[in-house]
């Protein structure tokens, strides 16, 4: 069964139809030519699709791309400003946060994401008080980013960098 | 003068292509490629009936479905067995889609080609298969005990039985004051990139050509196979290795059955066709690695001197050996680590079970021999009750030893001669940094607070850079940009920075003006590929004196220019110049255009080399030995492996309650011959002992007696996320150049998961009190140890 659905995906408004089966991952690698976000897994275990819909970080492997209809998707090739790199992907590029780069659009989305959750205020699973603003020390992002995985094990330097992009 | 490239910590060229999500990996690439589904066996072991697969062909949107049946030629034929040895007596492989039988849950039965995966997997759903089982083998005991057979005529299971000793061990041992018996187990473990294999495949009718891309550690090696399994001429097949997802040893092994079947269909079909591997399909149909059982006898002295060491193993090499006995020909010599045993002797068997192939995966039978070796050290010191650092520092090869040679064969048929290294410096620097000789006051100050910890060490050597050659490809064009290339291949490595480097300090040009492209057959069609540590070693020499080559070719063409001796010229910054007269110059773009007869006026670099004339004027305008261009293409082929060390020590704390292992701790001390980029080795070291804490800690492929992979996903199959990974690694560097190369390098890609395994049972069993055997160990597994030696001790008093 197909059904169509219109979104926008990194500033650029896309409608298309679909077969209601379709992930967003899937509709926005194969249908719109979108590589950006990558496929480890397909069952949101490891977070190398993670593209922002609306604003918040999302597994886009776990969504259907119906259920989406109206959204507003950026991935990381969306999230550069012309020729200038986000904060986030600079601070990447200084403290060498990847190797071989395949989770590397997952954890900058994530990243980012992540960064908008801690100014939003939510708590994380090490947050000693939930009511408090968060304090984004070393053990909120790794936690906060414990959905990514880098089989390259660049996360010393991923830790690092996103350190940096917060103090920013 | 241009600054020094070699030896910065130069930021990688590639990750802004990566950050910007532009990173182009096999399933970027072909958008309108027809996709694939394989239908893999649900049998550990069966033999195959009828295959129905007529209702595939009504599904809407399939194009073509293949079993055994319509395989031809050479594609009929088993795959390769890629390293064949003496040794290696039963060796068997897989045919791309399974003939009769097959051997483990999720070998390839049959290919569906469709529109899309959707369809593709839809179609493959609807292919009947008969199946009769058969008995089936999982483990080492299952195959051991023999009882059943994984294949009819392969008696006992055993693949291969190797034997290499340097004297009577046995006797050695038998004389010696002290004697200590081990039985040292791990488990299964697996590469687990995050871009799994992936292939596709394009058929131009018009030229007869073949072009593959494909997520491999060797584009040459696919090339060699999909040409000849295909029937095609060598030169009818181009394979291109976009951006690749990691590797770590998986993606050496060509060709997969895909790596053929995919160049296969789209050469039938005449459209292009793509392959890209789910994350269920990579536990079950890639490979895996680790499994071991060894027995350790072994004689010592007073102060904890080897006498003899003698050392039985058995490994689990899956379903079939396509690669050979590699894995435990290493687990068998870089045993020896850093250590001069007099009297050696091991044996093995490789032994068949109903289970996913075993090939070399990051540290490929290193991990397991330092386990062997670093545990046997800890026994000794703890027999005698000695410090395990003094009891290895006795046993250490001196520095003065070098070139020194343990008396075996190593992985690459060459002698295994180890040929520089600082065991002792090395020692020391990892006891300070990580406080050795402090730590019973660490240990008292934890206890006070209710705390345990423990504190481990382990030493291991890498057999590094192994032969036999690989190339380098070093054009200047005429805009002065260099135009690298190498065969092997790149999977997040920084091959690109760590090259361009080499080349800017080697002739004489700006990083940036530097370009380098890697596993490209088109561009370099000889090349062997990327493991066992070896390609900034191999191409990276390669590359090396390829741009000394075509310095050498400038400087002659500038002197002839510019009429002076070669020896009053230098180069820097893509530009030739008279020393203390640099306004007297040609740039190297200039005499790119100078070095080529045939000068077409096209640039500016075209223009302005019409100042100058070089060349005898009454000579051929090519001479004999030269050629046009400034480029150069050279080889490097080294005498033998070059061998990089490292010792590594952890802090643990151990959860008096629920047994939970935490790493306080993890320190570093590496030895890689002269560093080309520190940033890039200590990527590299970060990323090993992620690997490496997992494999301690976490990760291990829970088959069931059915030969059912139970953990067959990233949910079950625990890896390190950021939350598992040390804190901070701390890093000490040592370097011992190597004299093997121009540039005195050794490798560094797999050194940081070779000792963990060896380090963290060391520091568990300080912390607990009892000795750890088998790895990996979860809190589950410590806690029930805890109460066994709970019992026993109970018992004894
Ligand atoms: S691909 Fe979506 S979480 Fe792994
Ligand atoms: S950089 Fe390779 S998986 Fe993260």
């Amino acid at each position: 069964m197909e059904a169509d659905l219109t979104w926008r995906v990194d500033g650029v408004e896309h409608t298309l139809a679909v077969d209601t089966r379709t992930t967003v991952l899937d509709a926005l690698r194969d249908r719109l030519g979108n590589t950006s976000p990558k496929k480890g897994c397909d069952h949101g275990q490891c977070g190398a699709c993670t593209v922002l819909v609306d604003g918040r970080r999302q597994l886009s492997c776990l969504g259907l791309a119906v259920a989406h209809d109206g959204s507003e998707i950026t991935t990381a090739a969306g999230l550069v400003d012309g020729d200038e790199l986000h904060p986030v992907q600079q601070a990447f590029v200084d403290h060498d946060g990847l190797q071989c780069g395949y989770c590397t659009p997952g954890q900058v989305c994530s990243a980012v994401g992540m960064l908008d959750e801690v100014k939003a205020g939510h708590p994380s699973a090490v947050s000693d008080d939930l009511e408090a603003d968060v304090e984004l020390d070393e053990d909120e992002i790794r936690e906060r980013m414990s959905g990514n995985l880098c089989r390259c094990g660049a996360y010393s330097n991923i830790v690092a960098a996103i350190e940096e992009a917060a103090r920013a | 003068m241009t600054t020094k490239s070699f030896g910065q910590r130069v930021q990688r060229t590639e990750d802004e292509r990566f950050l910007r999500g532009r990173g182009q990996y096999t399933d970027d690439l072909l958008p309108d490629a027809l996709h694939v589904a394989v239908l893999r066996s649900p049998h550990a072991h069966a033999r195959i009936g009828d295959i129905e697969v007529d209702a595939v062909l009504d599904v809407e949107g399939v194009v073509a479905v293949y079993t055994y049946e319509d395989l031809e030629g050479a594609m009929a034929e088993p795959l390769p067995l890629l390293i064949p040895h003496p040794a290696l007596t039963h060796g068997r492989t897989q045919y791309a889609l399974a003939r009769d039988e097959v051997n483990y849950v999720g070998e390839a039965v049959a290919m569906v080609v469709a529109t899309d995966r959707y369809v593709a997997e839809d179609a493959a759903a609807r292919i009947t298969v008969v199946y009769e089982t058969l008995p089936v083998v999982v483990g080492i005991d299952a195959a051991r005990d023999a009882s059943r057979l994984v294949h009819d005529d392969v008696p006992g299971n055993v693949a291969a039985r190797m034997e290499q000793s340097t004297g009577d061990a046995a006797a050695a041992i038998a004389k010696a004051p002290h004697r200590l018996e081990l039985e040292l187990d791990i488990e299964r473990s697996a590469c687990m990139p995050l871009e799994g294999r992936a292939t596709a495949a394009r058929w131009d009718t018009d030229t007869s050509r073949l072009t593959v891309w494909t997520s491999t550690q060797t584009s040459t090696g696919v090339r060699a196979a999909v040409a000849s399994k295909l029937g095609l001429d060598l030169v009818q097949v181009d394979v291109i290795t976009p951006d690749v997802g990691g590797g770590f040893g998986v993606k050496v092994v060509h060709p997969w059955p895909e790596e053929v079947l995919v160049p296969m269909a789209a050469r039938l079909l005449g459209r292009p066709v793509k392959f890209t591997e789910d994350r269920r399909e990579h536990f079950i149909s890639s490979a895996h690695e680790r499994a071991q059982h060894h027995h350790v006898e072994v004689g010592f002295d007073d102060d904890g001197r080897v006498e003899g060491l003698s050392v039985q193993f058995w490994h689990d090499n899956g379903a079939y050996t396509p690669y050979g006995l590699i894995v435990p020909i290493i687990t068998s010599t870089q045993l020896l680590g850093p250590y001069k045993p007099p009297v050696y002797s091991v044996v093995f068997e490789s032994l068949y079970t109903n289970t996913v192939i075993v090939t070399p995966y990051r540290g490929a039978g290193r991990p397991q021999g330092v386990f062997a070796m670093e545990r046997t050290m800890d026994a000794i010191a703890a027999y005698l009750g000695k410090d395990r650092a003094a009891v290895r520092a006795v046993n250490f090869i001196q520095p003065d030893e070098f070139p020194y040679d343990q008396g075996l064969i190593f992985q690459d048929g060459k002698p295994l001669i180890y040929d520089s290294g600082d065991f002792p410096q090395s020692l020391d620097k990892i006891k300070a940094l990580v406080g050795w000789d402090d730590f019973e006051r660490v240990r008292d100050e934890a206890r006070a607070e209710g705390r345990t910890v423990g504190i481990g060490l382990a030493c291991y050597v890498e057999g590094t850079g192994v032969g036999p050659y690989e190339g380098g490809h070093v054009q200047v064009e005429t805009t002065g940009k260099v135009k690298v290339s190498t065969g092997l291949t790149t999977q997040g490595q920084g091959h690109q920075t760590a090259f361009a480097q080499i080349v800017a300090d080697e002739l004489g040009v700006r990083f940036e003006d530097v370009e380098v492209v890697t596993g490209d057959t088109r561009r370099m069609p000889y090349a062997v590929g990327t493991y066992a540590s070896r390609a900034a070693v191999m191409s990276g020499s390669a590359i090396a004196l390829t741009a000394r080559a075509v310095k050498a070719k400038a400087l002659k063409l500038a002197a002839d220019a510019l009429e002076v001796a070669e020896d009053d010229l230098e180069v820097a910054d893509g530009v030739v110049s008279v020393k203390g007269a640099p306004s007297s110059n040609v740039s190297l773009g200039t005499l790119a255009v100078l070095s080529n007869p045939l000068r077409y006026a096209f640039d500016e670099a075209s223009k302005s080399a019409t100042q100058f004339s070089v060349g005898d004027p009454d000579a051929v305008p090519v001479p004999e030995g030269e050629s046009p261009g400034l480029e150069s293409r050279d080889y490097f082929s080294p005498p033998r492996s070059t061998f990089a060390s490292g010792m590594h020590a952890v802090v643990v704390e151990t959860d008096p309650e629920t047994a939970e292992i935490s790493i306080l701790r993890y320190c570093v001390v590496h030895d890689c011959g002269r560093l080309i980029n520190p940033l890039i080795v200590e990527g590299q070291i970060h990323g090993g002992v992620a690997q490496g804490v997992g494999g301690a800690l976490y990760e291990r492929m829970a088959y069931d007696e059915h030969g059912q992979l139970q953990n067959a996903s990233f949910m079950d199959f625990l890896m390190p996320y950021v939350s598992e990974v040390p804190r901070e690694i701390e890093v000490d560097h040592l370097e011992t150049p190597s004299p093997l190369n121009p540039l005195g390098i050794k490798g560094a890609g797999e050194a940081g998961v070779i000792p963990s395994a060896a380090l963290f049972a060391s520091a568990i069993e300080d912390a607990e009190g009892f000795a750890i055997t088998r790895m990996p160990i979860s809190p589950s597994e410590l806690y029930a140890l805890r109460l066994e030696h709970a019992t026993t001790e109970g018992a004894d008093r």
